[in-house]
């Protein structure tokens, strides 16, 4: 052990996690310690890989906005986890719960009665000149009795050893999802030997909330979800992680509608009442018509619906107001004025330049001063290029301190430029000091407020101690808050023994469609692929573009608009990533494998070195073909077999049926060259049972029974199609009074007009109408589903 | 004076709107000491199957509807009778600029009728150098807030032209003062963000001007739609003022007041959230007649 920390030099001047006041290793961490330490270098590897390894399957990523566009970036895990005693978690727990209640109570009061500004504990100027304060939410009552119910905090240790809060999060913190794959990643890291039963758990703290919105409900049809500001929002990923891990519907401004007063989902099954929304969107976007008017991604009449109490919003809307710097400036104050006594848990010194003599100290001090706009609601070390820190500007230009403070009073607050406790990060084989700061969550539940147990804290690049260090990337790490003895199995486990099946979820007819075209762009994807194969396979044989039957893939794909400039034309890949951006939008209704086989064909075709045309491209896309497969048999064996799957599978079907049409219609014709039909045969992948079927050579009708009528070839247009009515007539609505639906109709009749089908009467006319049949039962679904 | 007012507007989607919801804000307010509503009926055609009428923030009327069917076209009719309450001449009590600060600093109050609503940039409203800088070169030290408000009010009504052609409901204030033209909501918008830029809270105001001028006076721009003009705080002892830049005029009974907010969102007649592609047109029609003398 001596070894493992022998050149951890703590910064002067600040707190380290795992070094305590007295220079010693603090006894929390030393169990772990004395385990790490005797692990070999490559042992460390391995398990460090584990980890990174678990993140990637799992999907884990985050989104990152730059110049040159959105990246999704890998998650950046410091692998060492940051330890915390039980007794100092306990202190932070309860300072805490007294802070979220003073935050309830101040909203409470700005959405209410006023009485804060009346009293002169806030100035007037601060909540009526903040755009965060939403007018249209003045005097109503949250449904659900409070304005708060999910809460984050960020927490720093003073030098002094004692924690404070650098800001507070109201609006849609963020966060929660990944300290779950925090712990996945990290306790497979630390598998044994390291002890697990002592670390706090963290599923607990997600069920109980759950239950707690579930509870806002009071009427039985209704439902709970979560509301996104959609797939490109940052953290969409963790949107659709905990909708998945809370088994919620993940629903857009989109899905909602509102009725009668009522907000609704669309779903495939007809509109639905929601009653509860966890909003992972800022709340002026909510709804066009009383909020911001601009905004795209609202729901019109949502806050008619709260209003009328039959929606609760978890957070209220409105509760960002909170998050104005500004207020740390007075929030000491009025918890003092509302608790008779000190915050247990103080935050960032911050001064109002609104008021003279905060002003001139703030100016006074300006060399221990970030100084910074009064409004925002960033932290305090997302500095941006207006603020002033001891007496710069963050390009490092001096500024006038007293002329700016002089000219924007009131829109600026001062905030002491803190430092930050330091914890182990393990680099190049040791570990190193960097500078740490918690993002703790709560959560409101029945019992009151529940606090996370860990899971998730913001580690520095540098060694830096100053917050800002945090501004510049750095990485994120579990946080164990660790027990004297094995912590009890917590009651949620005793109750998850009882064995309830959930009932099945709505489909919101949004997630339906893009299901639906997902499988119709994979299908057309793989069929492209077969074409564009068959061609180089023709070449390969020929050796000469010229040959008729090379000539005639070559014009068939062109009336489709792809060209063979490139022997892999990027209509594959643009096939496909249509397919994956439908995929992204309904990261919480399909599978990981599923997800990570989409994005493994896609850096596969768009990493391709562009092969020869012939054989070379022909293997190529053989081995794409393999991909294609790969996501098919997931879809087709590892989905549950929901209303989602049958859209998805319909989408295929469909597809594949409506190609297989066009084809014959252009290849069994009688203008088409000789070896047309065998062309057709071998993208219909049926090369073996066309040979083992019929003794005699291919002639068009073998072609069209094998390939159009044939009810037990799975490429056959009459087996899409009965897959098709099958899966129809298990969709919500295929009757109606006993009787079909007109979907179910459409796709019955063309089903019944290709079983009594004789294949010598199927000819290119007919097949022309069967496919333009399948086009309109397209329209019929889309119109039926999805609007 | 008593009027008769009557707004008749009809809206006609190119492709049919599906799930339409508005609000709207057309009803004349209620005033004490200066209107009253004695009748107001808002109807439409067709009729829709949720509608709830409520009073926003700023004391508005405020009526939502919404449309499970798809709409084609929607008329929105108003037949109100109002009566306008001559307001007494105001003697000019109101304070220097620095006097009006401190008077600001010591109010603590978020009622709607608080002007610290109304000080800072909204959503319709930002500040621009080249505003700021016009109405500073007017303000004079030492002159009263209302002095301040008709010199910048004449200076504006002088300097941009009315062009009911130039600008859209969307026009950034800005860009309709860099182009010296506009209508009443570009003039009020100018207006209101020269004010605030110097300290002085001014709001939006809409509502309906008198059709045809009393005998001898001219008529007014704006009377044949829905009108707009600016509200200025002038200290404690005065409160609020009402002027018109568009017609340079101080606002009295030939003005009804429907609606007040910070700028043109927050009293848009209609708002409208429709999911539909196609474009849509509206035709309006508006009549203010006074019933006697």
């Amino acid at each position: 052990m001596a070894a493992l920390i022998r050149d951890y030099r703590v910064p002067a001047g600040v707190a380290d996690e795992m070094i305590g006041a007295d220079g010693k290793v603090r006894p929390v961490w030393q169990p772990f310690l004395q385990r790490f330490a005797k692990l070999s270098a490559e042992d460390i590897a391995r398990r460090f890989n584990r980890g990174d390894r678990y993140l990637r399957d799992a999907g884990v990523f985050y989104r990152q906005y730059r110049e040159d566009g959105p990246t999704e970036r890998d998650w950046p895990l410091s692998h060492v986890p940051v330890l915390l005693a039980e007794a100092e978690w306990q202190q932070i727990s309860a300072g805490l719960r007294q802070r979220a209640d003073l935050l309830e109570y101040v909203v409470r009061d700005l959405y209410g009665p006023g009485d804060l500004v009346k009293k002169g504990m806030l100035p007037a100027q601060l909540v009526a000149g903040n755009p965060a304060w939403l007018r249209p939410m003045v005097g109503i009552d949250p449904p659900s009795g409070h304005f708060l119910n999910f809460l984050a905090f960020e927490l720093g240790r003073n030098p002094d050893g004692s924690w404070f809060v650098l800001g507070d999060r109201t609006e849609a913190p963020s966060g929660a999802g990944f300290a779950l794959e925090n712990r996945v990643a990290t306790m497979r890291t630390f598998s044994d030997p390291f002890p697990h039963g002592t670390i706090y758990r963290l599923a607990e703290f997600f069920r109980a909330f759950r239950e707690t919105m579930q509870g806002f409900d009071r009427h039985p049809d209704s439902r709970a979800a979560i509301l996104t500001a959609g797939v490109g929002t940052e953290t969409y990923f963790e949107h659709a992680y905990i909708a998945r891990y809370l088994g919620m519907m993940l629903l857009e401004g989109e899905d909602l509608v509102v009725e009668h007063g009522r907000t609704m989902v669309r779903t495939v099954a007809g509109n639905k009442p929601v009653s509860v929304l966890w909003r992972r969107l800022d709340a002026a976007f909510a709804d066009p018509l009383e909020l911001d008017d601009t905004s795209r991604i609202g729901t019109p009449g949502l806050v008619n619906s709260i209003r009328s109490g039959h929606l609760s919003m978890v957070n209220a809307l409105g509760t960002g107001v909170l998050q104005t710097r500004a207020f740390l400036a007075f929030l000491p104050r009025i918890g003092r004025e509302l608790l008779g006594q000190p915050l247990a848990l103080p935050n960032i010194a911050t001064w109002w330049c609104g008021a003279l003599k905060e002003r001139d100290y703030v100016q006074a001090q300006a060399h221990r001063m970030m100084i910074g706009d009064a409004m925002s609601q960033d932290l305090p070390f997302e500095a941006d290029d207006g603020t002033i820190i001891a007496g710069r500007y963050s390009d490092g230009r001096f500024a006038d301190v007293s002329a700016y403070l002089a000219a924007r009073t009131g829109a600026l607050v001062g905030q002491e430029a803190v430092s930050l406790s330091t914890t182990p990060v393990h680099e190049n084989g040791r570990l190193v000091p960097r500078p740490v700061m918690l993002r703790v969550f709560a959560a409101r539940t029945a019992q009151g407020w529940s606090i996370m147990p860990g899971g998730y804290a913001r580690i520095g690049s540098s060694d830096d101690a100053t917050a800002l260090a945090l501004r510049r990337g750095g990485a994120v790490a579990d946080v164990w808050i660790v027990a004297r003895r094995n912590v009890p199995t917590d009651r949620a486990a005793t109750a998850e023994r009882q064995f309830q099946r959930a009932t099945p979820g709505l489909l919101p007819a949004r997630a339906a469609d893009n299901l639906y075209w997902m499988g119709r762009y994979v299908e057309r994807a793989e069929g492209l692929i077969r074409l564009v194969r068959a061609y180089h396979m023709r070449l390969a044989e020929t050796g000469s573009p010229d040959d008729p039957r090379v000539a005639h893939i070559a014009a068939y794909l062109g009336r489709t608009g792809v060209t063979l400039d490139d022997a892999v034309p990027g209509d594959i890949l643009g096939q496909l990533q249509s397919a994956i951006r439908c995929a992204a939008k309904v990261r919480d209704r399909f599978s990981i494998d599923g997800w990570l086989a989409l994005r493994s064909l896609e850096s596969e075709i768009s990493g391709l070195r562009m092969p020869q045309p012939g054989d070379e491209a022909a293997r190529a896309l053989g081995h794409m073909l393999r991909g294609t497969a790969g996501f098919g048999g997931l879809v087709h064996d590892n989905m549950y077999r929901f209303v989602g799957w049958r859209f998805l599978s319909i989408g295929r079907a469909l597809e594949r049926a409506q190609a297989m049409t066009w084809l014959l219609a252009d290849f069994a014709a009688p203008t088409a060259p000789e070896g047309s039909f065998d062309i057709a045969i071998e993208v219909g992948d049926s090369v073996m049972t066309h040979r083992r079927r019929y003794l005699i050579e291919t002639n068009r009708n073998t072609v069209i029974d094998l390939l159009a009528l044939d009810h037990r070839n799975p490429r056959s247009i009459r087996n899409q199609v009965s897959s098709v009515r099958r899966l129809v007539a298990e969709l919500p609505g295929a009757e109606v009074n006993g009787e079909l639906s007109e979907l179910a109709r459409a796709a019955l009749r063309i089903e019944t007009r290709l079983a009594v089908a004789d294949p010598a009467r199927l000819d290119t006319d007919r097949l022309i109408s069967t496919a333009r049949s399948l086009g309109r039962l397209s329209e019929l679904l889309t119109r039926t589903y999805f609007t | 004076m008593l009027y008769d007012i009557r707004l008749a507007t009809t809206y006609t989607y190119a492709a049919p709107s599906m799930q339409a919801r508005n609000v709207l804000r057309v009803l004349p307010l209620n005033r004490t000491g200066e209107q009253l509503r004695l009748k107001g009926e808002l109807s439409f055609d067709p009729r829709p199957q949720d509608r709830a009428d409520w009073t926003d923030f700023f004391g508005n009327a405020i009526t939502e509807i919404g449309f499970q069917q798809p709409l084609t076209r929607l008329t929105v009719n108003l037949r109100a009778r109002v009566e306008r309450l001559a307001r007494a001449p105001q003697l000019d009590l109101s304070p220097t600029r620095p006097r009006l600060a401190e008077e600001l600093a010591a109010l603590r109050d978020l009622h709607a009728d608080s002007p610290h609503h109304f000080l800072v940039p909204s959503p319709r409203v930002a500040f621009d150098p080249g505003i700021t800088g016009f109405v500073g070169a007017i303000l004079m030290d030492g002159a009263t807030v209302l002095a301040a408000v008709r010199d910048v009010g004449r200076a504006l009504h002088e300097t941009m032209r009315f062009d009911t052609g130039a600008t859209d409901v969307n026009t950034p204030p800005a860009e309709s003062f860099r182009n010296r033209h506009g209508v009443c909501q570009d003039f009020s918008h100018v207006m209101i963000a020269g004010l605030r830029a110097h300290g002085i809270p001014a709001g939006y105001v809409s509502g309906f001007l008198r059709t045809e001028p009393p005998e001898g006076k001219p008529r007014l721009e704006g009377a044949d739609a829905m009108h707009a003009w600016v509200r200025v705080w002038c200290g404690a002892e005065l409160g609020w003022v009402e002027y018109d830049p568009t017609n340079d005029v101080m606002v009295g009974a030939d003005h009804v007041t429907v609606a007040m907010g910070r700028d043109y969102s927050d009293v848009a007649p209609v708002k409208g959230a429709v999911r539909t592609s196609g474009h849509h047109k509206s035709r309006h029609a508006v009549d203010m007649v006074p019933l006697s003398g």
